[in-house]
């Protein structure tokens, strides 16, 4: 090595210095996981992560794991809107080159959901590839408090992430209480039915129906466990529901003409309802802080006597702190007006 | 009794005890005399009360489906027999020309739109067809090659192609919400048919069943070399054209309202063969009876077995694995 280079490398690791000071901070899943103090471009791995990367520290996402499609993305600023596509890490359907995340100069990559041994595994594999930290944090409801304050430590902006793990923590403590309101006896049976056909629906303990569990609400499906299921039609007129939640649009306009479907309680009594999707759903998918308004919305259509019946301001303040726009009253009432999403 | 009329009777009497107990059995309890009260009542006209929403499970859920599993097991095993014979081979199956990957394709298309079942439903019957125009344009304007290889080939890699388009439509659907949609569909249900698909796939297989009933004395001329079957005075060409899309229209519509359901296309037709022997018109029906009562009984057990479905292509090949080792060891007959 010849003089002048090694004067610019010793200049440059001088330099670097102050940046690569060392914090640890222990993820969801009891990883201690090395990462500089300041965290400036930040890759998530997935949708549930993007969210809680995107409330704390928007300028510092890298990208969407999918791109802001026109109707999504009027619900953000425009410069967070446009931010690229750059494809999800984990689970099912990899898309991301974990080359990109060098390419990008990333200083950090977040994922939020399972922390079962599998997705453990990858943080580490891909840790070790890259040599970037990667911190995989909780993403069930109950640990959201927690994974926002990690993440915000980890961000450098703990007061942020503590502020808003205050807000998810009070508003799932509300949610517990006005649930332990309601009687057993109260509580409907309800069947929440995916896909276009609507026969897809969740077993007890699948993230697709943690809400539906939260809500200690009578899931007709719960007798079995698992994660996502096939089932019949004339099974679901044999628990016959008295409520049914559906994410589907295609399903919620065919149920009311179909002759199959009209004897179920839940059709008769017209108490069939859509989830809001925009920007992102209220029910299941991505399994995100998002949900947290689906608790309200849902804790609404199980039991009116025990939920307010106007949504209007706490979605308007859930996204002014998650999303960092307040809706227009135009955009409440699309969210809100969309024909099923709540009784008429 | 001849072994033929044996067979015959046997499955005729297996799939009328099988309709009957499908129709009594299902996640919906429906007790005996309630489900003679509903039938008595529509047929004799006398009047009956039912429970409430029995007659929608009798008429509308289990009817149509159990009408649907007799009809696409029927097509299944149709559109193999014609396969087989055809291309003298008994490893073929109705998919060999790509009608079921074609459908496939169309199906997940559909899904991936975010489109209604009964647009689904189309782009599948729409996608079987078109794959198999595809594979038999390409297949019959190459020169200088044996027309069934070129066929068999064709189908082959058109169908790998079709293949890789499914799974990159997989690879960019959204995985909380199309991706178990598309995993359910290409695993093959019939809990999803009403009464108007039942009509739809009716209509179509019965219209590719008609050309196959009419051409069943060719048929057996198919499976001697080109050359013999043009002495006889066969024009080999336009009676392959004409099996083929008559197998693809009963497998395409099938397809569209069940999914795709393996293994029947490919062994009931052997089943048949064991019993009765290679004469198509005597083996196309008993392997449409087999076929029909086989994937009624798969059907029957995927709805009642757990309050979630069972997916039936993991039941066809369970139950028929050794039932049809069974039958190959017990049978003396050649091919």
């Amino acid at each position: 090595m010849n003089g002048r280079a090694y004067i610019l490398l010793l200049a440059a690791s001088v330099t670097c210095a102050p940046a690569s000071a060392q914090q640890r901070i222990v993820d969801g899943a009891g990883r201690a996981v090395e990462l500089p103090t300041r965290v400036e471009r930040v890759y998530a791995a997935g949708p549930p992560a993007s969210m809680l990367v995107f409330a704390i520290a928007p300028d510092k996402l890298l990208g969407w794991t999918r791109a802001f499609r026109p109707n999504e993305a009027a619900f953000v600023a425009p410069k967070y809107g446009a931010l690229p596509e750059l494809g999800r890490l984990t689970g099912r359907g990899n898309t991301a080159n974990v080359e990109v995340l060098l390419q990008l100069k990333t200083d950090l990559v977040v994922d939020a959901g399972s922390t079962a041994e599998t997705y453990v595994s990858l943080a580490n594999r891909v840790q070790q590839q890259t040599g970037i930290p990667y911190l995989l944090l909780d993403g069930r409801l109950d640990a959201i408090p927690a994974s926002l304050r990690t993440l915000g430590r980890a961000l450098g902006e703990a007061t942020r992430g503590a502020m808003l793990a205050d807000y998810v923590e009070s508003a799932l403590k509300d949610v517990k209480a006005r649930v332990a309101q309601v009687k057993p006896e109260d509580r409907p049976r309800v069947y929440y039915g995916r896909g276009p056909a609507g026969l897809q629906t969740g077993l007890a303990g699948s993230i697709n129906v943690e809400l539906l569990d939260y809500l200690g609400a009578r899931n007709v499906a719960a007798e079995g466990r698992g994660g996502l299921a096939q089932v019949s039609l004339e099974q679901v007129l044999a628990w016959d529901p008295q409520v049914i939640l559906t994410t589907d649009p295609n399903f919620y306009a065919a149920v009311w003409k179909d002759a199959r479907w009209q004897g179920v309680a839940a059709i008769r009594s017209k108490r069939v309802h859509l989830a809001p999707h925009l920007p992102f759903g209220w029910f299941d998918f991505p399994p995100g802080v998002n949900r947290v308004l689906g608790l309200y919305w849902a804790g609404l259509l199980l039991y009116p006597q025990a939920f307010p019946a106007d949504l209007r301001a706490r979605v308007a303040e859930f996204h002014r702190l998650f999303y960092h726009q307040a809706p227009t009253e135009a955009q409440l009432d699309a969210l809100l007006g969309e024909p099923g999403v709540l009784p008429r | 009794m001849s072994r033929g009329t044996a067979a015959y009777l046997g499955a005729l009497a297996a799939l009328a005890a099988l309709t009957a107990l499908a129709f009594a059995a299902g996640r919906f309890p429906v007790s005996i005399v309630d489900l003679l009260g509903a039938f008595g009542s529509k047929v004799f006209g006398f009047a009956y009360a039912l429970p409430e929403n029995a007659e929608t499970v009798i008429f509308r859920v289990r009817g149509p489906r159990v009408l649907a599993a007799l009809v696409v097991g029927a097509a299944l095993a149709a559109a193999g027999t014609a396969y087989q014979g055809m291309f003298r081979n008994p490893l073929v199956s109705p998919d060999l020309l790509g009608v079921s990957t074609g459908a496939a394709l169309g199906a997940v298309l559909g899904i991936f739109l975010s489109r209604d079942v009964w647009t689904i439903q189309v782009f599948a019957f729409a996608g079987g067809l078109a794959a198999v125009a595809l594979v038999y344009w390409i297949g019959s304007s190459v020169p200088r090659h044996d027309p069934l290889l070129s066929l068999v080939l064709t189908g082959i890699v058109i169908g790998t192609l079709l293949g890789s388009g499914i799974a990159l439509l997989k690879y960019l659907a959204d995985p909380y919400n199309q991706l178990p949609a598309i995993t359910y569909w290409l695993l093959g249900s019939l809990a999803a048919v009403n009464p108007a698909d039942l009509g739809a796939v009716s209509l179509l297989a019965l219209a590719g069943l008609l050309p196959m009933l009419l051409l069943r004395w060719r048929m057996n001329l198919l499976a001697l070399p080109d050359d013999e079957a043009r002495a006889l005075g066969v024009n080999t060409t336009r009676l392959r054209a004409a099996v083929i899309a008559a197998a693809t229209l009963m497998t395409a519509a099938a397809v569209a309202v069940s999914g795709i359901i393996g293994w029947i296309g490919l062994l009931v037709p052997h089943a048949a063969r064991l019993l009765v022997g290679p004469d198509f018109g005597r083996l196309l029906p008993l392997a449409m009876l087999l076929g029909a009562a086989f994937l009624l009984a798969v059907d029957t057990l995927c709805r009642t077995v757990a309050p979630i479905e069972v997916p039936p292509g993991v039941l066809t090949a369970m139950l028929g694995t050794p039932f049809f080792l069974w039958l190959f060891a017990a049978s003396r007959r050649g091919w």
